[in-house]
């Protein structure tokens, strides 16, 4: 192996990716991000230090040993690469597009300490596309064992937890309650950002795992989780419902038409393909200005699809300043790029309303931000007097989303106070054999969190059946006996 | 397990009432086991279609049916109207939504039924029946030859008071005024179920208000997912913001702001008849006229 790297011996300079032109891309809904070719991905890989004790590691939410996946991608190992992600992260194509890494494992990185960190997420991409494009998965070669598992959701939790016992020799099936499987990845991030293309080939590669898709079912209304495990053979079921119900403002004009939520937005756009109506049935209107309420992912991909529909003018809006928005940065420069408005410190009171019942304006507050609390986080507070109105026609709120109620309204699983399923450290619910993670357990969060999720809980669903995991394999022994090996008495009903 | 997982969605039966209202049958055998009174589904008809709420009109467990009855309004209505014939699969079907109708402890109780609404109070009114309550039936429609199921209320309702807005059959006069003609002939009704068009609904809450006589309707804003997720079904009930499709569909008639659901429901009038106009120009381009055969391929009344 060559010579140790040292700070002074990388190249200096993150190697920049390629990206569509902002006023040509703002027409479109082609992917902004082009991703690295391979020169530039072996370029980038030598940045890496390798460290012994590699921060990055920690600041992955799943834990990656991402030095040995770049260097393999280095030694252009590009399957040993993928194995070395695949090992705890499902969906690295997925998740190198939209994991928020400078808040993760990139704003952790040794290099980010003198020069721009490693682009982990851009190589975690390159890895991940690689893999769609050869057609990799890894396909164990396991005994089916018996046991059906049930998932309720398609999103990345449910997927991950499906791919998980799938693994395990369980036969499972994937419940979603839309005509097409994905969850947030689905209906939510728009195109632009996550291609439907990527999204196919994840399920694809489950559907290659054995892992069945049944959509267009509810569950709570069509069967109640609790049937599935008592009337329709489930040994054990995964609930990954997400974080629905998105918040209103609650202020004076929230009802009037033109006001609608970035899920309805977004849903109708990407799920619905409304961009096409009139060639679809779904219709989508806009207004000539649009202003977005808010100022996260969910924001930024609100403001951005309503640029590519032909708004004039977009707009958006935010108590805070550019430094609180949560969205990841890389979304905030983008949308800056293309001609998007930023108002911060800006707070809607009332939507106003002409007498068709239709948005004619906001009426805003500014707001300016006072001394930390308790959190740490400085609260905004509005300016006394400092009211202004502005025109806009169609106002989109942004502001989350509270716990869907289906699952709740329809079982006994055990709720939080904010209406969240109730899990354990092994994600166990309240009921037997039934497991929960993802939006649904801690509220709106992000990918690669539910993604987790979904493999912890696959980890404590196969110690419930008595499968051999290799997570216990791994973990502590007990009275000298290794995890993995443990003799497990399970009773197989049905 | 195939039960589970392998739906196909055939449509079995259908049957024209008039030329706007046609009834469907889908074979969905748990769908057909697990609704009750009140619940909906959303329906696409094809890939490219539009998710649409339809009441489940009526539903047949040992037959592992659910049924629709539809108005054809607009493009998608139409559109169904033209492809659902019996063997056709619609491309989805999700349900049932919404929380099912509390159907109470009432003894006494009218179910009222307008236009859309008639098809749809059918199972509540089952319903109260099977619960033991005097039923009193309400049912609306404009003239006498728009009239179905007054067989199948007939069997279930103790008393069937029908109006036609022409006076060719029953009374003449709006369902509201039929209403009122239930609480004069029996002072001791407990519960109103009125469904239909906003406007309708409006006036039968309008009309038991003087008298305190619980009133429930159910809401039918445009929805896209069914699920709770968009908020686009949100609907104002007293000083609150409900979703009528995880929230609802049924609420207190007189609680609702009907006025908010009116405009809310004009939201995409523009797009519905860019679309209407689309379809009907497209009917014409075809050599065949399928408007004709539909009503010639359709399966015999039922019994
Ligand atoms: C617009 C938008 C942009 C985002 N951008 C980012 C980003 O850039 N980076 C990032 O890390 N995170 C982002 N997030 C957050 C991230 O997408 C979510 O945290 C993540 O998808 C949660 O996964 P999940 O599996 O818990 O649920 P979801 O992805 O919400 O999937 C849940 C699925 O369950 C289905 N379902 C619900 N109820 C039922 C039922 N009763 N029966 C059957 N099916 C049901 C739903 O239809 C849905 O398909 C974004 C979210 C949104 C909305
Ligand atoms: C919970 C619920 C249950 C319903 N049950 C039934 C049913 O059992 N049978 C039935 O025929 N219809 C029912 N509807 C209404 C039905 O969903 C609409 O008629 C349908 O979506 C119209 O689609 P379209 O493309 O044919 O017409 P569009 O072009 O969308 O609309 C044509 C006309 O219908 C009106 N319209 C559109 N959407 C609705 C709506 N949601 N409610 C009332 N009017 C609407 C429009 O204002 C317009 O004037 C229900 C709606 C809801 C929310
Ligand atoms: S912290 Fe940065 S330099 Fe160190 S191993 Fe991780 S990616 Fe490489
Ligand atoms: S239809 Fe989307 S929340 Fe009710």
């Amino acid at each position: 192996m060559a010579k140790k790297r040292t700070i002074r011996s990388i190249p200096q300079e993150r190697t920049p990716v390629r990206e569509l032109d902002p006023v040509e891309r703002a027409t479109n809904f082609e992917e902004v991000n082009c991703g690295y070719d391979e020169s530039e991905a072996l370029l980038e890989a030598e940045r890496c230090l390798f460290c012994p004790e590699p921060r990055c590691v920690q600041g992955c939410p799943v834990g990656i040993d991402i030095p040995t996946f770049i260097q393999k991608l280095g030694a252009k190992d590009y399957r040993g690469a993928y194995d070395t992600i695949a090992n705890t992260n499902l969906l690295p194509a997925v998740c190198g597009r939209v994991c928020p890494q400078e808040n993760q494992c990139e704003g952790v990185c040794i290099v980010g300490e003198s020069l721009a960190p490693v682009a982990i997420g851009r190589l975690e991409r390159f890895v991940g596309d690689r893999a769609i494009a050869e057609g990799w998965v890894n396909v164990p070669l396991v005994e089916p064992n018996g046991f059906r598992v049930g998932v309720v959701g398609s999103g990345p939790a449910g997927m991950a937890c499906a791919a998980d016992m799938a693994k395990a020799g369980c036969e499972v099936t994937v419940f979603e309650a839309f005509h097409q499987p994905g969850g947030v990845l689905r209906y939510g991030i728009p195109d632009f950002r996550l291609p439907n293309s990527v999204v196919d080939a994840e399920i694809e590669n489950l559907k290659k795992l054995g892992v069945r898709f049944q959509c267009n079912t509810l569950v709570g209304r069509l069967f109640t989780i609790e049937q599935m495990i008592e009337e329709l053979g489930f040994h054990a079921v995964f609930v990954g419902t997400g974080a629905g119900y998105p918040t209103m403002l609650g202020i004076p004009g929230d009802s009037l038409n033109g006001v609608l939520s970035a899920n309805e937005l977004l849903t109708r756009c990407n799920l619905m393909r409304a961009r096409d109506f009139p060639n679809v049935d779904t219709p989508l209107p806009l207004g000539k200005h649009v202003a977005v309420v808010g100022a996260g992912n969910t924001a930024m991909d609100a403001l951005r699809v309503c640029l590519r529909l032909g708004a004039e003018k977009v707009s958006c809006v935010y108590r805070r300043t550019r430094a609180e928005a949560p969205a990841r940065a890389e979304e905030i420069h983008h949308a800056e790029q293309e001609g998007i408005e930023f108002h911060w410190l800006t707070n809607p009171v009332e939507v106003l309303g002409d007498d068709q019942g239709n948005v004619r304006g906001m009426r805003c507050v500014r707001m300016e931000l006072a001394e930390p609390d308790a959190s740490g986080r400085r609260r905004p507070v509005p300016v006394a007097g400092s009211e202004f109105d502005f025109e806009v026609d169609e106002v989109v709120y942004a502001i989350g989303t509270n716990a869907n109620p289906i699952i709740g309204q329809t079982s006994s699983i055990r709720l939080n106070r904010w209406g969240y399923l109730e899990a354990d450290a092994d994600l166990a619910t309240s009921l037997a054999g039934v497991f929960a993670g993802g939006d649904i357990v801690t509220g709106a969060a992000t990918v690669i969190e539910a993604m987790g999720a979904g493999r912890k809980a696959a980890v404590g669903m196969k110690r419930y059946l008595g499968l051999p995991s290799e997570e216990d394999a791994a973990a502590e022994t007990e009275f000298g006996i290794p995890g993995g090996r443990r003799n497990f008495a399970r009773v197989r009903v049905a | 397990m195939a039960h589970v997982t392998d739906f196909r969605y055939s449509i079995v039966a259908r049957e024209d009432y008039s030329d706007v209202t046609f009834m469907l049958e889908v074979c969905h055998p748990l769908m057909a086991r697990a609704a009750r009174p009140g619940q909906f589904v959303i329906v696409m008809s094809h890939a490219d279609g539009e998710r649409i709420p339809l009441t489940i009109a009526d539903f047949d467990a040992e037959a592992g049916t659910v049924t629709l009855v539809i108005q054809a309004v607009g493009k998608t209505t139409k559109e169904m109207q033209r492809t659902c014939r019996v063997g056709a699969e619609l491309y989805g079907i999700a349900g049932p939504m919404g929380i099912p109708s509390p159907l109470g402890h009432a003894k006494k109780v009218v179910c009222v039924g307008g236009g859309l609404g008639v098809a749809p109070v059918f199972p509540q009114a089952r319903g109260f029946k099977e619960a033991g309550a005097y039923v009193i039936g309400v049912l609306g429609f404009r003239n006498r030859d728009l009239i179905f199921w007054e067989d199948k209320f007939r069997a279930v309702c103790d008393e069937l008071i029908l109006c036609t807005d022409d006076g060719s059959a029953g009374m003449k006069g709006f369902v509201s005024q039929g209403v009122l003609r239930a609480i004069s002939d029996h002072a001791d009704i407990e519960e109103v179920v009125a469904i239909g068009p906003p406007l309708m609904m409006k006036a039968c809450a309008d009309a038991t208000r003087p008298f305190g006589i619980k009133t429930m309707v159910s809401l039918n804003p445009i929805m896209v997912d069914g699920t709770g997720m968009c908020g686009g079904c949100r609907v104002k009930i007293g000083d609150k913001v409900k979703f009528a499709c995880v929230d609802g569909p049924d609420f207190d008639g007189h609680q609702v702001d009907f006025d908010d659901l009116l405009v809310r429901l004009r939201r995409y009038k523009e797009e519905e008849r860019v679309a209407l106009e689309r379809f009907n120009e497209d009917c014409r381009m075809r050599t065949v006229p399928e408007g004709a055969k539909v009503v010639s391929d359709l399966p015999r009344a039922r019994g």
